[in-house]
């Protein structure tokens, strides 16, 4: 198989290493060849975090480049359109519908960009869900990222039942049921 | 068939350890290096600690190995300078049981003070240098490390960098080789560095160089690949996977060792191609040495000496391809920044206020140096807000300093600051030090230190009194002070700053990551009663944001109920979230 390429976009500290892993284990489990590419330290400390998945038959760079994401996962409006060019053509970008105003923006010096989404839309097929309502609705926002990964999954090729045994192996033990009925909201959202 | 499994490179250097039959590890944590450590501790066959600097770490390692076993020490590129003491003499003493020391370079400083080259400091100190390419590699060069120590009789640095260090892949397992315990014996001339000593050993260092030179070509961990001939590549690491994914079709020689160079190997490479490329991250490590041998080749004439490699960065450099740019939009930026509920913030909050200047030092706290807090005027390396700040006080007088303060960490003032406070007390100085004690190694990721209680196997230990320990070296005025209790630290500040003698004050508050279950209370807004004043977003919490309606509003999937902002507001606004 072609090298695949997702990346997994967001804030420090929304989560980026969880579903990174969750996606990493389940191409594994497939006997697919993978590298994962993560981000630690001070870049995590609420800066623009970027997580690289790559699988296919061998899998030599650890590293997406601009033009070759099949897939964005963002879980925050402006690092979806800080990442968009990195997407293929027909690439499909998932997107949590958030706003978290970086620093510049917070004290002033830069303004947040208007209608992100929506300008988003005109070049790329973009799936949007505000997934932290979704997640409030089950009792625990901090799952919205994994309702985010249940919408990606359908631009990925691994059966549901796939998705769900590897989120029983890879999530505290105490979170799993939680875990799996977020993975399928978001499954179910996409249309 | 060997079980194969996914592994995070650190966790692959763990591996290797292991199966190499490893018995002593002692490490100071640094991204990208941290993880080595966090993984080796999951193997009871190997004792493994933090040790509170890496000079510590290597003399550990060197100590275990002089004692017989095999040895490993850990560390990021600028913990090598630490270690460099010990290491530029263990390169004359050799070992008895196999040290290696795995180091990380971290090409475009993802989370580092600056870029060098731990090649160029290898060479330097006539080190062995190898360079895996991925997770698999680098538990085999581990291993290959250690054989080759035991071979030459030398230390072996394993170079990592932040790409390798920090990214998963498939990694084929191996039972691990039980190594017999060395004997310890008496070995005056090699383990005495004394003049008459080293000067034998410079000897040994040198014929061991010519040796491994002459032998490095044959070693296994070298390939070549040969296609195409119009095109040959010299690389190794992680550039290598950039190479075969630009070029599939280029001949490549990809260097497992990497200092010193096999220089046969390489010449015959060279002479088969037409062109030759060197592709290597950072410095011209590599380049410099083959075009001193008057072969010609092709390097940082066209390659970035900074930063990481791609795959598209060679399409377009060396094949001349137009690869998809950025499109032009201007976009805001976003740095990291201090958590919410971070007890750093509040002390900064209060040196904002009153105008202080900090010398700044390594940890999640120099991005108190940052719009809007902005507290922090320099940042050099570990230990350095101490001796920076005694320096200007002897340079420019004790009036100068009336306005600074030192800040430091817990885990980096147990690294190095202890030393340059000594040195404040000793030469008299009167500047006013501030430890931001959260009780943890914060930045990469909540290691345990000489004061937080607790060793790297989680054991429960002697916890450094840093107050007792402050007063032991001839500090007069140490104050403990709650770090989110903002009138009394203001109150402490201004009294320690105006002093003419020397003053330490610690911040204690743990970090907000370290047990969050601790959280009982987030706040709100209410927007009834509030003013719009902004007080509360003066200090940067990035859960508190203004709408465009001008409304403050708290985001309560960030709020980590610090209290900060209820503090700050004048007019009781900001208020405690009723919990059911």
């Amino acid at each position: 198989m072609k090298t695949k390429n997702i990346m997994i976009v967001g804030v420090g500290g929304q989560g980026t290493l969880l579903t990174s892993r969750i996606l990493g284990g389940l191409t594994i489990q497939a006997g697919y060849d993978v590298k994962l590419s993560e981000v630690h330290g001070m870049a995590q400390r609420g800066g623009s975090v970027v997580t690289f998945v790559r699988y296919g038959d061998k899998v030599r760079e650890p590293i997406v480049e601009e033009g070759q994401a099949d897939v964005l996962i963002a879980f925050e409006r402006l690092e979806a359109l800080r990442y968009a060019h990195y997407l293929k053509k027909d690439g499909a970008i998932v997107v949590n519908d958030q706003r978290i105003d970086p620093m510049p923006v917070v004290i002033g010096a830069a303004k947040y960009p208007e209608n992100i989404i929506e300008n988003l839309e005109k070049s790329h097929r973009v799936y949007r869900v505000d997934a932290i309502e979704e997640a409030k609705k089950l009792g625990n926002s901090k799952v919205f990222n994994v309702i985010v990964l249940g919408m990606a999954a359908q631009h990925m090729d691994f059966k549901k039942e796939d998705w769900l045994t590897v989120i029983e192996q890879t999530v505290p033990a105490k979170t799993v049921e939680l875990n799996k009925k977020a993975f399928e909201i978001g499954y179910d959202l996409h249309n | 068939m060997a079980e194969k499994v996914i592994m995070l490179g650190n966790e692959a250097f763990a591996r290797g350890a292991y199966e190499a039959g490893c018995k002593v590890s002692s490490a100071y944590p640094g991204t990208p290096s941290t993880e080595i450590s966090e993984y080796i501790v999951q193997y009871d066959e190997i004792y493994s600690e933090w040790a509170p600097n890496e000079k510590v770490a290597l003399e550990v390692a060197i100590g275990a190995s002089i004692s017989g076993v095999r040895a490993l020490s850990s560390m990021k590129h600028v913990g090598l300078n630490v270690a460099s003491d010990p290491l530029f003499t263990v390169a004359y003493a050799g070992v008895t049981g196999g040290l290696v020391i795995i180091v990380a370079d971290d090409p475009g400083l993802y989370s580092s003070q600056n870029e060098q080259d731990t090649r160029a400091v290898a060479r330097a100190a006539k080190v062995p240098v190898l360079e895996p390419s991925d997770s698999h590699e680098a538990k085999e060069f581990v291993k290959f490390a250690f054989e080759l120590s035991e071979k030459y009789d030398t230390p072996v640095i394993v170079r990592s960098t932040t790409r390798l260090s920090h990214s998963q892949g498939m990694v084929e397992l191996n039972d691990r080789i039980e190594v017999e315990d060395k004997p310890y014996v008496r070995d005056f001339a090699k383990n005495v560095m004394m003049p008459s000593n080293a000067k034998g050993r410079h000897l040994v260092v040198e014929s061991r160089d010519l040796a491994l030179i002459k032998d490095g070509g044959s070693f296994p961990i070298n390939k070549v690949e040969y296609n195409d001939k119009k095109i040959g590549i010299i690389t190794s690491g992680i550039p290598y996977q950039y190479v075969k994914e630009a070029l599939p079709e280029a001949s490549v020689l990809k260097l497992g060792i990497v200092n010193p160079l096999p220089k046969s190997l390489i010449e015959e490479f060279a002479s088969k191609v037409e062109t030759l490329y060197i592709v290597e991250e950072l410095d011209p490590i590599i380049e410099e040495q083959v075009k001193s041998w008057g072969i010609e080749a092709i390097g940082k004439d066209i390659l970035t000496i900074q930063g990481e490699y791609s795959a598209n960065l060679l399409r377009r450099a060396i094949n001349g391809e137009k690869v998809v740019v950025a499109p032009a939009v201007q976009l805001p930026n976003r740095p990291p920044i201090l958590c919410p509920g971070c007890p750093h913030r509040s002390v900064y909050s209060v040196l904002n206020k009153l105008k202080i200047h900090g010398a700044g030092d390594i940890g999640c706290y120099t991005l108190g140096a940052v719009a809007p807090l902005s507290v922090l005027d320099t940042t050099i390396c570990m230990g350095a807000s101490i001796s920076s700040l005694h320096g200007m006080e002897k340079a420019k007088g004790k009036d100068f300093v009336k306005n600074w303060v030192a800040i430091i960490g817990d885990s980096t003032f147990m690294h190095t600051g202890i030393n340059s406070l000594i040195n404040m007390v000793y030469n008299k100085a009167t500047g006013t030090v501030m430890i931001l004690d959260n009780s943890t190694t914060g930045m990469t990721g909540h290691q345990d230190h000489s004061a937080t209680g607790k060793t790297l196997k989680g054991e429960e230990t002697y916890c450094v009194d840093m107050a007792a320990l402050c007063k032991a070296v001839g500090v007069n005025h140490v104050y403990v002070v709650n770090a989110f209790d903002t009138k009394e630290l203001e109150k402490v500040v201004k009294e320690a700053t105006a002093m003419d003698e020397i003053a330490v004050i610690i911040a204690q508050a743990p970090c907000v990551l370290l047990d969050k279950t601790s959280i009982k209370t987030q706040y709100y807004v209410d927007i009834s009663v509030c003013k719009k004043c902004g007080m509360c977003l003066k200090p940067g919490c990035p859960a508190i944001t203004k709408q465009e309606s001008g409304d403050i509003v708290i985001n309560d999937t960030m709020c980590n109920g610090c209290g900060l902002c209820m503090t700050l507001c004048k007019f009781n606004s900001i208020k405690p979230v009723q919990t059911q």
